[in-house]
């Protein structure tokens, strides 16, 4: 791992603690800032690891609508972000749906599954 | 080839077409802009004058005063709201009290009925949320209210169904009549006609250029205004003015016919015509202005604020007259205030004008001076509501929150002629984005109705020029696209 | 005229937990009415999550959120009219509502519970002055636009205000393709959650510009800059400090309004302060039997507290037809004191409160740590202690039945006391 030296605002809690980390192990960093474990270890992931919950929507036919709202089933890396907007964006969805859908499998090897967020009819 | 061509789809342009369409005339109506009623027509104080302002004997003050009766039966025609809720002109000072003296005095020589100079005690009680300071006004009960922009849509309308062409999108670039006939050329076109008619507005003296040699010059005058949520619209119950200067009427505060409460206009000579924008401290001056008139004006209900020109001639009257220059061609230029309460009488002079040019006018036999009445749907008793709604289910959805507004209403603007094409074409005839929310929540929704009644994609649908697009195109970009109908 | 037990107006998650709220008490006539084509109100536009956290215990989208009411207003059978716009309410409890396929008819309601809403603050509103151009847009008639409809309402991006939804918005436009020039906002600080803070700006990169404001509105016919000014320490443009910023498009995030027309054709007595009802602890308005809940009544951060108080609505509305009319009942009122903006609710009966009271409110600035102290006269009948508070994030104070037993009947006042050190 490269030299690093950032820092992370924590929104575990209200307090929103500035936690320096810094660097060039991952199992040894400096973390500083932080009031309490749970700043530690997000600041820690956030650093190695960091991950996201990605939200939006797909093409849907046959339906009153034209979009349908999805979401990741467990966070996906950061810089999975925009690849999985590509992959999201080619999908075309066919109503009827039904809320928790699995619509894209395992998306991009994430180990997470875009799934419908809601149910729709068929029109 | 068209027998008058009418340059600019104003208020003064459209009731002129209107005019001239009762007549077996090949009519023309020409507009640079994407709807009519696109320009000062639409912003503006919308008053009806009595006509105690204008100098006697000024082309101002006599087709005030011919203008100012003619609005109870036009506006039924064109089945338009009108109000005539009287206007004040209020002394804040006795020293003030010498001017209001003068304009009773200018209003009885210019054969204006029914003015009174009212005192004090009588104006308090006429007017309780007056600044105290008042201590007496000139009360002229004719005076009245409209929404200008509707008075053009209506007349458009008329003028249309009997037969009047009109071409939007129209900026007049040159006119040619070296072969006798007026060429009048556009980008995108060209029309030909006998005789033209310059209503242009501010640019009207450009129009006249065209064709002569200047024989007056149009300055744009520029006026802010801030409108007010309709709960402020009880406020004042008059048209309030405030003493005139040599700037002109000064900041008024009134109701507006539909309700809402209308402060303004400053007045600011601008040098670029196409300049409508809004500026921090002419609107902090028009609130300061406006609170001679009122201590009380809720200026946390403002729901928006908006700028018109006017179009001021240099000659400092309105010109309505046949070029002498160019023989067939008539100036309307320079219709600052009072033009709206002037523009009926004005249409008939010019008429009169047209008559003369082309030796008479046959009238037509089925001419139809009416608008097909409009459906204000909420304005109905509940029978009728009902009746229409199992005629017609549109009318049961309301799209405009703000100002109740249903679907079907909307519907119908669009498919009458010269009928809403543009989301504020809709705002203009029939209200949604007027209110409160700004079209927050109409805006979506008036957006969809148009793009379906037009047969268009929602994301080509503007919200007024050509070039005012709202949406940029469908999310999940690089896919399949869908076809409109199936969607909408 | 039709007539039902309860008629509660708005299908979003106010007005669906009032209603489940009141069948659960017992009640079985209940009409919801909703103006849209389905239920749910804001939260079928609002995709993203942080529903559901303290109500649920899951980490829901608002269409999750919103499917779980849905489901139970199903469950329990509670019968809800779409599309149908209410155009007036009387004090006698008479609802006037219009539809496609029923027209326009009155409908006599035992208690009314409101839960219309909010509406977003305008442009006009706010009085930026410039051109007005199309390519404006509230935050939210921007997330309607692409997250329902399913259109791009533009390609740079600048944003005005740093509310929650501003913040989810400018991540939304990102991830669809937009760029966000930068967000402002007016004061020091932003407006909403610092974890969207985070996750919607610092992740994508995008400016967020505090003490900055948009002081005019550039291009004719569409949006073609804004001029950004800096602002000093009353929120307000320091002149030349101006900059032009290029866009097309400029988003504006700068408050939510309580939507109380029908209240006000019902005579419902307003607070100022919350641009919403006055109501007491069964959240009932000034007008017997109307009853008040959700952003209708003050503007909510979170879904979870919004649906409480819609139950604390419900149940009082159930209780109000269930039982026989009281004689005048005393209450007094909660007024906000020295650092609040508002308290809700702003009357209680003491006597009738069961287990306990919880009071909810804003401060009206920064505090760093310090005391709410909830008063009669000078003495204290409850304190918290709070370490920082801000106006963004609505606190809540709980006082038990014991405290409130101690009311001798005079006005209670709410306020911050700063601790020193």
């Amino acid at each position: 791992m490269k030299e690093i030296q950032r820092e992370i605002v924590c929104i575990v809690c209200p307090t929103g603690c500035r936690i320096q980390v810094s660097g060039d192990d991952p199992q040894a960093l400096t973390i500083t800032g932080n009031e309490c474990k749970r700043g530690e270890e997000y600041a820690l992931k956030e650093i190695t690891d960091p991950r996201r919950t990605l939200i939006t929507t797909v093409r849907l036919h046959h339906a009153g609508l034209r979009r349908l709202p999805v979401r990741t089933s467990i966070e996906i890396p950061k810089r999975s972000i925009f690849p999985c907007m590509e992959v999201i964006n080619r999908t075309e969805v066919e109503a009827p749906v039904e809320i928790g859908q699995v619509i894209i499998s395992d998306i991009l090897g994430t180990g997470a599954d875009l799934i419908a967020t809601r149910s729709v009819a068929r029109v | 080839m068209f027998d008058v061509a009418v340059v600019g789809a104003g208020v003064i342009g459209t009731l002129i077409a209107r005019e001239l369409s009762r007549y077996r005339l090949e009519v023309a109506l020409l507009d640079r802009s994407n709807d009519v009623a696109n320009g000062s027509t639409k912003a503006n104080s919308g008053i009806i004058h009595a006509g105690y302002d204008a100098d006697p004997g000024t082309n101002k003050a006599k087709f005030n005063v011919l203008g100012n009766p003619l609005f109870d039966e036009l506006c039924d025609q064109l089945d338009i709201q009108f109000n005539r809720i009287g206007s004040l002109v209020v002394a804040f000072n006795e020293g003030e009290r010498a001017t209001v003296e003068q304009l009773y005095g200018r209003g009885i020589s210019n054969g204006v009925a029914g003015l009174r100079i009212i005192e004090r005690e009588e104006l308090q009680a006429l007017e309780p949320n007056l600044d105290d300071a008042a201590v007496c006004a000139l009360h002229a009960p004719q005076a009245g209210i409209v929404d200008p922009w509707e008075i053009a849509v209506a007349a458009a309308e008329i003028a249309a169904e009997n037969g009047v062409e009109v071409f939007l999108n129209f900026p007049v670039e040159d006119i040619d009549r070296s072969a006798g006939p007026f060429r009048i050329i556009s980008q995108g076109g060209e029309v030909e006609a006998r005789c033209v008619i310059n209503c242009a507005g501010v640019f009207a003296d450009r129009i006249h250029g065209m064709v002569a040699a200047p024989s007056f010059e149009i300055t744009a005058r520029k006026g802010q205004y801030f409108v007010l949520d309709k709960s402020a619209g009880d406020l004042i119950n008059h048209v309030i003015f405030q003493c005139p200067t040599r700037e002109g009427k000064g900041v008024l505060v009134t109701r507006s016919v539909h309700g809402n409460l209308l402060v303004g206009p400053d007045a600011q000579v601008i040098d670029d015509k196409e300049n409508l924008s809004t500026n921090r401290d002419r609107l902090d001056y028009v609130r300061r202005s406006a609170g001679k008139i009122s201590k009380k004006i809720p200026f946390n209900e403002v729901i928006r604020s908006f700028s018109g020109l006017r179009a001021t001639p240099s000659t400092k009257d309105f010109v309505i007259e046949e070029s002498r220059q160019a023989r067939g061609f008539v100036d309307v230029a320079g219709i600052e205030s009072p033009g709206l309460t002037a523009a009926p009488a004005i249409a008939r002079h010019v008429r009169d004008l047209i008559s003369g040019i082309m030796g008479g006018l046959e009238e037509k036999k089925d001419f139809n001076p009416l608008r097909r009445k409009v459906i204000r749907f909420m304005d109905l008793p509940d029978e009728r509501k009902n009746e229409l709604i199992r005629k017609d289910p549109r009318y049961g959805r309301v799209v405009c929150r703000c100002e109740h507004i249903t679907e079907g209403e909307i519907v119908d603007a669009i498919h009458r002629k010269v009928g809403a094409r543009t989301v504020d074409g809709i705002k203009k005839r029939v209200r949604p984005g007027m209110g409160r929310c700004q079209g927050g929540f109409c805006g979506p929704q008036v957006l969809r109705i148009l793009a379906r009644e037009l047969g268009k994609n929602p994301t080509e649908i503007v919200k007024n020029e050509c070039d005012s697009y709202i949406l940029t195109g469908s999310t999940k970009y690089g896919g399949i696209e869908e076809q409109v109908h199936g969607q909408f | 005229m039709d007539s039902f037990d309860i008629v509660v107006i708005g299908g979003g998650p106010a007005g669906m937990a009032a209603a489940v709220a009141a069948r659960q008490m017992g009640i079985e006539k209940i009409l919801l009415i909703e103006r849209d084509r389905e239920l749910g109100g804001i939260l079928q536009q609002c995709i993203h999550n942080g529903f559901g956290l303290h109500h649920f215990k899951e980490d829901l989208t608002g269409p999750e959120f919103s499917e779980r009411y849905i489901k139970m207003m199903g469950e329990l059978g509670i019968l809800s009219r779409l599309d149908t716009m209410v155009l007036s309410i009387t004090r006698n409890r008479e609802v006037v509502l219009i539809n496609s396929a029923e027209g326009v008819n009155t409908v006599k309601a035992g208690a009314v519970i409101l839960a219309m809403g909010c509406r977003e603050r305008t442009r006009g509103a706010i009085n930026i002055p410039g051109s007005r151009p199309a390519g404006i847009f509230t935050a939210g008639a921007a997330q309607r636009l692409i997250n329902i409809e399913g259109y791009m309402v533009g390609e740079r991006i600048m944003m005005l205000g740093t509310g929650d939804i501003g913040l989810i918005m400018a991540r939304r436009l990102t991830l669809e393709g937009s760029k966000v020039i930068a967000v402002l906002a007016r004061k020091p600080y932003p407006g909403g959650l610092m974890r969207n803070v985070v996750q919607c700006l610092y992740d994508y990169g995008i400016p967020l510009l505090l003490q900055h404001t948009v002081v005019e509105i550039l291009g004719k016919d569409r949006v073609r800059g804004v001029r950004v000014a800096r602002t000093d320490e009353n929120s307000l443009p320091i002149p030349g400090t101006e900059e032009l910023y290029e866009c097309d498009t400029l988003i504006l995030s700068v408050g939510l309004i309580p939507e109380n027309e029908l209240s006000l054709s019902a005579g419902v007595e307003m607070d100022r302060r919350t641009g919403g009802p006055i109501v007491n602890e069964s959240r009932e308005t000034s007008v017997p039997g109307i009853f008040a809940c959700g952003n209708v009544v003050h503007v909510h951060d979170l879904v979870d507290f919004v649906v409480e108080e819609s139950e604390i609505a419900g149940k009082g509305a159930a209780r109000f037809v269930q039982l026989p009319v009281e004689k005048k009942v005393t209450s007094v009122a909660l007024l906000p004191g020295t650092g609040l903006k508002y308290v809700v609710p702003q009357r209680v009966n003491p006597a009738k409160v069961a287990e306990r009271l919880d009071l909810f409110l804003r401060v009206n600035r920064v505090y760093g740590p310090s005391c709410i102290e909830v008063k009669e006269g000078g003495e204290v009948l409850k304190k918290v202690k709070r370490p920082r508070m801000n106006p963004g994030e609505m606190e809540r104070v709980r006082i038990d039945r014991n405290a409130m037993e101690t009311i001798k009947g005079s006005d209670l006042t709410v306020e911050v006391v700063e601790v020193e050190g």
